[in-house]
């Protein structure tokens, strides 16, 4: 064997190794962190963990329950508040928008993708909480005195707040695989229907959107996932303190991400702490391979 | 006019001002952080340190924090480009396009993307109480580029996709082998995309808080070892507008300007890159 074939021979080798590491990387993540929860699997039933809003470290009360619906709650609110809009968008850009519109406008969302998640929570601090005190919450509780809109919380820091910057956050993942998959519906298809004499609008109605409902789906579950797990944005705006259960929009509410990232500092001082602490780690990684392995499973699908 | 008409005007409106809002809140979200960082930044805030009581409002500045996210990035990226590059090329051109192995890779690098960077930092974490570390530079770079590595990754990989296959075949039909087509043919070939893939990268790297959060810890120090904390210009921001002091948190706007002009550039540069690198692409 020549030098330069063994030397192509070693780099595949090498190559092979690597990409085996990547794929490994999913399960010691798994690993690791699940290694670390066991200790407090030992002690307290999953039961106990999973549905108890008690959460007194002291007492060895783990109750996740409360962080877990703070995560639905503002991924819903966050969902609600950005579907339609990236849908909009995604289809004005790939069916309306002029060339030169376009291509003013991707740069920007894909700038929107880029912005550190800190900014997003400084703007949600300086803008979006203040407007939801001094305009959201007054006219809503005011005039719409039901659920979910009734609180006694007047700071502004709340699950409202909370969705709607991860809501601006999510923006660019929808938008732009929404705009991939309708790229990929074939021109025919809409000759076909203009031909019959449908509008434009009509063609997108009937045959583009319909063609790529899978996608649009998809595109919604990984923006979700992507929700699901936002950390640094949510806990500067959506308050995060303790409170039972979320019960209005303008409640704080305390994800899983931020409540992870405010204990780092107190987690060794008291036993099984830091043990609770990884398994609702070990929680929102399940959350996120699952929601991921559906969007991904989708939208491969759809593109072949 | 008829029903139709007046029905595709409307989803019309509709859509462009949901552009409109998504477009707008970026320029929102610029311009409010200039509009609050402007007034704090002066010359103290990037050439000094934090000085005596700096989170109750004394001397200093953030530079710790700029230097330290600026290693932070940079050592990330570093080692997410010895793996990434060889990984992105082992999936264009040494796996057959439809094998299922490279399928499968391409799908767990997906999944690994939409990990989030909290999870990263927890895991990095337990990664250092296994190897009995303390909160680090190090830490910090290895739960960066568990982070980051997906995205360039899956970046380079539609970079290198996109290289005509002719090309390669061209170069393997001279006797060269694949290896020297990858290193000599391709690499040139896909020069802007990999170098953007790679900006792109080093952004989200310093942009981001959650991981770590967990593993470099902070400091008041410039960085100076590996194995030493620190400090993040994410982080900086984060504890400084979480002081009630009102100067601090100006000094936290201000910061928050830097990041965000860093992270401007960093974008720009990228573009003019892309334009000037693209001129050796044989199309």
């Amino acid at each position: 064997m020549t030098i330069r074939k063994f030397k192509d021979l070693l780099a595949k080798k090498i190559m092979g190794l690597l990409a085996g590491l990547a794929l490994s990387l999913v399960f010691l993540i798994i690993l690791g962190l699940f290694s670390r929860s066991k200790s407090i699997l030992a002690v307290n039933s999953l039961k106990d963990l999973l549905f108890s809003t008690s959460w007194h470290p002291t007492q060895g009360k783990f109750g996740l329950l409360n962080f877990i619906l703070g995560t639905v709650w503002v991924t819903t609110i966050a969902v609600i508040i950005s579907v339609p809009l990236s849908i909009l968008t995604g289809i004005y850009l790939a069916e309306y928008a002029p060339r030169r519109v376009r291509e003013f406008i991707k740069p920007l969302i894909d700038l929107l993708a880029g912005i550190s998640p800190v900014i997003y929570g400084v703007w949600g601090g300086v803008v979006i909480v203040p407007l939801v005190r001094d305009y959201l919450m007054p006219f809503l509780s005011g005039k719409l005195r039901f659920f979910p809109f009734i609180s006694d919380n007047y700071t502004g820091y709340s699950a409202l707040a909370g969705g709607i910057v991860l809501a601006v956050m999510v923006f660019p993942i929808i938008i732009s695989i929404i705009d991939e998959i309708i790229k990929t519906v074939p021109l025919e298809m809409r000759e076909a229907s203009l031909s019959l004499g449908a509008t434009k609008w009509e063609t997108v109605k009937y045959v583009v959107l319909k063609r790529v409902r899978p996608g649009i789906i998809a595109a919604i579950i990984l923006g979700l996932s992507r929700a699901v797990g936002e950390t640094i944005a949510v806990l500067m705006v959506a308050g995060c303190s303790l409170q039972e259960f979320p019960k209005s929009i303008f409640d704080t509410a305390y994800p899983l991400p931020a409540f992870i990232a405010n204990t780092y500092g107190e987690m060794m001082s008291i036993p099984l702490y830091d043990s609770a602490v990884l398994l609702a780690a070990f929680i929102l990684l399940l959350m996120t391979i699952l929601f991921n392995m559906l969007g991904w499973g989708i939208l491969l699908r759809v593109k072949e | 006019m008829n029903k139709r008409k007046l029905e595709e005007i409307f989803f019309k409106i509709l859509m462009m001002t949901s552009a409109f809002i998504v477009v707008g809140s970026l320029v929102f979200i610029v311009t409010t952080i200039f509009i609050k960082g402007f007034p704090a930044l002066n010359l103290d805030m990037i050439t000094k340190t934090p000085e005596g009581g700096y989170y109750i409002g004394k001397e200093g500045g953030v530079l710790n924090a700029i230097l330290g996210s600026i290693i932070l990035g940079l050592g990330s990226t570093f080692l997410e480009i010895l793996i990434a590059l060889p990984l992105a090329f082992y999936l264009n051109l040494y796996l057959d396009k439809k094998s299922r192995f490279a399928f499968i890779i391409r799908f767990f690098l997906d999944i690994l993307w939409g990990i989030p960077s909290i999870v990263y930092g927890a895991f990095g974490f337990t990664l250092m109480l296994f190897f009995g570390l303390k909160a680090s530079l190090l830490a910090g770079i290895i739960a960066l580029s568990f982070v980051v590595l997906p995205i360039m990754v899956r970046s380079m990989d539609e970079v290198l996709k996109m290289v005509p296959v002719e090309l390669e075949e061209a170069s393997l039909s001279l006797g060269a082998t694949k290896l020297e087509t990858g290193i000599k043919v391709i690499i040139k070939q896909a020069m802007p995309g990999l170098l953007t893939a790679v900006l792109i990268a080093f952004g989200r790297g310093i942009s981001d808080a959650a991981a770590v959060l967990f593993t470099t810890g902070f400091t008041d120090n410039l960085p100076s070892s590996l194995f030493k904390p620190v400090a993040s210009l994410p982080l900086a921001i984060f504890f400084q507008l979480g002081t009630p002091f009102e100067e601090v948190q100006a000094r936290g706007y201000a910061s928050a300007l830097i990041l965000t002009v860093i992270i401007l550039l960093i974008s720009i540069v990228s573009r003019i890159l892309t334009k000037r690198f693209s001129r050796h692409i044989i199309k």
